[in-house]
């Protein structure tokens, strides 16, 4: 248990950073598991994962953590089989390793909630490893060796040096990549040889003088520096050699001098040449991996808030300069600008710091499909692009839950099953794409199916039957389409152990309008259905149209704008009940004041008068918003008006303006429901003030 | 920052340690002094105009920019029902932190930081009247006149007596 030498906080600060690892070391081993299923054989994923569950077992080694020991050694043991080729990766030792990873999580889980497993707790997964491991009896003892002596982890120093010839030039090879690919083997020191260097009148451009000696500090097998030298072999004079292995594990030392002394207890054969060989590929890949930091997320956030102020602040403060100063003074204005674009630029460079791939939702995608397609006996392929496109950190947690759901759906109800795709005519593989790119300001995400598409006719049955649309009630086919949206649908004829749990797209579609974003459905009865999600990429800034409403200003969101216009008096009428229609290109739009809705005073009120903004709600129905102009474009920092109050209907955020003033931003899609609750609140003759302060 | 000590417990635990001195901030509505927990105060200011948020109780003025966080400001005369302050440059808004939340109060006047020894924290009495007291934390008596200690958790509570106080 744990070490006394370190105090409490210490021990707690390392064991919270080895939890942060498993975390991440087990999102990496769902992902290589995914790969595993899709490629079989591939002896990359195998180490990855190998390489995540050995950590894991080292790390809680140091924590007392016996059980996830335990059981670390023994998935370990089936790995390092499937590693060596002595055990075959096939459809049960796969799903041995899918279960395994399970428990794998679940231990870890307990441990980090500091309980003790169950003795028995994952047995039926151990026992499984155990008979597979037992497979080839003979076989067993080495693999176990070569599990308990891991040699990814052993780190070695080299002595390499390198004195090219002037072939090497004449082939177009390039000393410096090859450096550079052995800096990325581990810690290189590099000293360059200009002895031979002649004078400069006397220097033939041709030859080749230089030569480096070179110190590598690395976990990997000499065969694995020698492969960085694989294409200049015979044009170079070449010496490689290993001064030292660290302490931690010396087995297959070429000529060990340990810096300290070794463990004795852990000393063990040498495994064979071939699992070196193998093995040594994949450690260089673990290498070069992109460097990176560890860094506390809100030290993130508060560096993402006050570069917030800082763009605040310089545009209050460009604003007063332009009041109080001669327009002449062009070099002030110029620094302006200047400062203006460092700021914008810092303000970039602080939000990539909050992008990440959306890789790590995709990932766990494919096992999803694996799962959801096994228990609906269907067959299902996942194709996935994108997975690089990066996305603001918040977005990505929130984009999580609504993904799985729209990929179990489409196999659960967009893939037909496969009689059915057979009897009409498509392959009995049903196919899924989930793709990602960008678009401005935007990601898109593409959830696409070639099932059987929406079917318009028991859509809409469905819906009269539920209540959700008035029986005879005529509706287009993009309307039926959108039913799939409303709260209480499910067109599921049983609860199956899979979908039909209660959530439904009406949940999607409220976690993405939560995000800022919208999700549209094109389907094609026969041929499938395709949603597609537009999604901001950060929820930190905005690009809005600043608004004037008599004295108060607003943002609306620019991507909901389609166009403003300023209406004659015969485009608009008003409808008994309250409200006006505008008619735009013979389009008829509703419209709302904001000034009404908003209750602000000595705003125009004749839409003839003003300008009528008009928008693109998530459902694709248009809405006219009447203001009284329109400032001008703007990127806006988002703040949040719940942190100190509570929700307010119709109002998404707030921002700054340069004058220092609070701007609120206008939620669009909240502007329906609350126009439709004014227009009856008003109908009532004692209508009482508004509620109080709504409950958060 | 520290979060401020819970200014609910205001007058409640009042003898539980006789000893025990407590800081308040007393300040002027209309005729009458109240007084807060001075660990609850932030900042001090002057009124500046707010930005109104739309269908709000006729109490609440709307949200300033404070060094970057939206504060929304109550005014606290209206609040208690006596009608809305016309708001001047010489009017004051308070700072406070209740339950991790920043708002401002807008009062006539800051009088007084009092020292107050938590014996001589009387309840308030209970009257039987319809206005709600849970907001009323207790009574000190300061000089020959009374100072008022309000419970800003029972005053702007999410849920609670608030909601339905003062609104007619």
């Amino acid at each position: 248990m744990p070490t006394p030498t370190f105090g409490s906080d210490e021990l707690a600060q390392f064991r919270k950073t080895f939890f942060e690892e498993c975390t991440e070391l087990l999102a990496d081993l769902e992902e290589r598991l995914g790969a595993l299923a899709a490629f079989s054989g591939d002896i990359e994923s195998l180490n990855a994962i190998f390489r995540a569950v050995h950590s894991v077992k080292a790390g809680a080694g140091a924590f007392g953590y016996s059980v996830l020991v335990g059981f670390a050694h023994r998935f370990e043991a089936l790995l390092d089989r499937l590693r060596d080729g002595k055990a075959d990766l096939d459809e049960r030792t796969l799903a041995a390793l899918v279960a395994a990873a399970d428990v794998f999580s679940a231990l870890i889980d307990l441990a980090r909630q500091d309980e003790t497993p169950a003795d028995d707790f994952g047995a039926d997964v151990a026992e499984e490893l155990a008979a597979l491991l037992d497979g080839d009896g003979p076989a067993r003892p080495a693999a176990r060796v070569a599990s308990e002596a891991p040699e990814a982890s052993a780190e070695r120093i080299y002595r390499i040096v390198f004195r090219p010839n002037a072939e090497l030039f004449r082939h177009a090879n390039e000393p410096l990549y090859l450096i550079r690919e052995l800096k990325t083997l581990g810690t290189l020191t590099v000293d360059c040889d200009l002895s031979r260097l002649p004078p400069f009148e006397a220097l033939n451009v041709d030859d080749a003088y230089l030569s480096w000696t070179m110190t590598l500090q690395a976990e990997c097998r000499p065969a694995a520096v020698a492969e960085v030298f694989e294409f200049v072999d015979d044009e170079c004079e070449l010496t490689i050699e290993e001064i030292a292995a660290t302490p931690a594990v010396q087995a297959e030392a070429v000529a060990v001098t340990p810096a300290a002394p070794a463990p004795a207890a852990r000393a063990t054969p040498t495994p064979a040449p071939a699992t070196a060989a193998r093995t040594s590929g994949a450690t260089a890949g673990k290498s070069a991996a992109m460097s990176s930091i560890r860094v506390d997320l809100a030290r993130v956030d508060r560096l993402v808030n006050m570069v917030g102020e800082l763009v605040i602040a310089q545009a209050m403060l460009a604003q007063q300069f332009v009041e109080s100063h001669d327009r002449e003074d062009s070099a002030g204005l110029q620094g302006f600008e200047h400062l203006a674009g460092l700021t914008r630029e810092l303000q970039e460079c602080v939000m990539a710091i909050r992008m990440q791939p959306l890789k790590s939702v995709f990932s766990r995608m494919p096992r999803l499909v694996r799962d959801v397609s096994h228990k609906t006996g269907k067959e299902v392929r996942l194709e996935m692009a994108g997975e690089q496109t990066e996305v603001d950190k918040t977005v990505i947690e929130e984009l999580a839950d609504p993904l799985t759901h729209m990929i179990r759906n489409a196999v659960d109800h967009g893939i037909e099953d496969t009689a059915a795709r057979l009897a009409a005519g498509k392959p009995a593989e049903g196919v899924i794409r989930l793709s990602a790119q960008h678009a401005g300001s935007n990601i898109l995400i593409h959830v696409e199916d070639d099932g059987a598409g929406l079917n318009r006719d028991r859509l809409l049955d469905k819906a009269i039957e539920k209540g959700i649309v008035p029986p005879g009630a005529k509706l287009s086919g993009e309307e039926i389409d959108e039913l799939i949206f409303a709260p209480g649908f499910s067109t599921a004829a049983a609860v199956t152990d899979v979908s039909g749990r209660g959530v439904g797209m009406d949940v999607v579609r409220r976690n993405i309008m939560a995000l800022g974003g919208r999700v549209q459905v094109v389907s094609t009865l026969g041929r499938g259905t395709r949603f597609t999600l537009v999604i901001p990429l950060t929820l930190a800034v905005l690009d809005g149209m600043v608004v004037a409403v008599g004295w108060e200003k607003y943002i609306l969101p620019l991507t909901s704008i389609v166009e403003s216009f300023r209406p004659d008096r015969g485009q608009i009428r008003s409808v008994p009940g309250g409200g006006e229609v505008a008619s735009i290109r013979g389009e008829f739009v509703r419209l709302v004041h904001l000034a009404r809705l908003f209750g602000v005073h000595e705003a125009v009120d004749d839409p003839s008068q003003g300008l009528v903004v008009l928008i693109e709600l998530a459902n694709g129905s248009k809405l006219g918003i009447v203001v009284d102009e329109l400032i001008g474009q703007q990127q806006v920092v988002i703040k949040s008006l719940q942190d100190n109050h509570d929700p307010v209907p119709g109002i998404s955020g707030a921002t700054i303006l340069g004058n220092g003033r609070v701007a609120l931003i206008v939620d669009i899609e909240e502007l329906t429901r609350l126009n439709d609750r004014s227009d009856r609140a008003a109908r009532r003759a004692d209508a009482p003030p508004r509620p109080l302060l709504v409950n958060a | 920052m520290a979060e401020p000590q819970d200014p609910s417990s205001t007058g409640t635990d009042a003898g539980a340690a006789a000893a025990q001195t407590r800081q308040f901030i007393s300040f002027r509505v209309g005729d009458d002094e109240f007084a807060i927990d001075i660990m609850a105060v932030r900042e001090i200011k002057g009124w500046t105009e707010t930005t109104i948020l739309p269908n709000q109780q006729e109490y609440m003025l709307g949200v300033l920019n404070l060094r970057g966080t939206i504060v929304p400001i109550f005014d606290l005369r209206c609040r208690f029902g006596l009608g809305l302050t016309t708001a001047t440059r010489s009017h004051v808004v308070i700072i406070v932190a209740i339950g991790g939340r920043i708002l401002g109060l807008l009062v006539d006047a800051v009088s007084d930081i009092l020292t107050v020894n938590a014996a001589d924290i009387r309840p308030v009495p209970d009257v039987d009247q319809p206005v709600d007291s849970a907001f009323l934390a207790g009574i000190i008596a300061v000089g020959d006149s009374m100072v008022v200690l309000l419970s800003l958790e029972n005053l702007f509570s999410h849920h609670g007596p608030a909601d339905t106080a003062v609104a007619a």
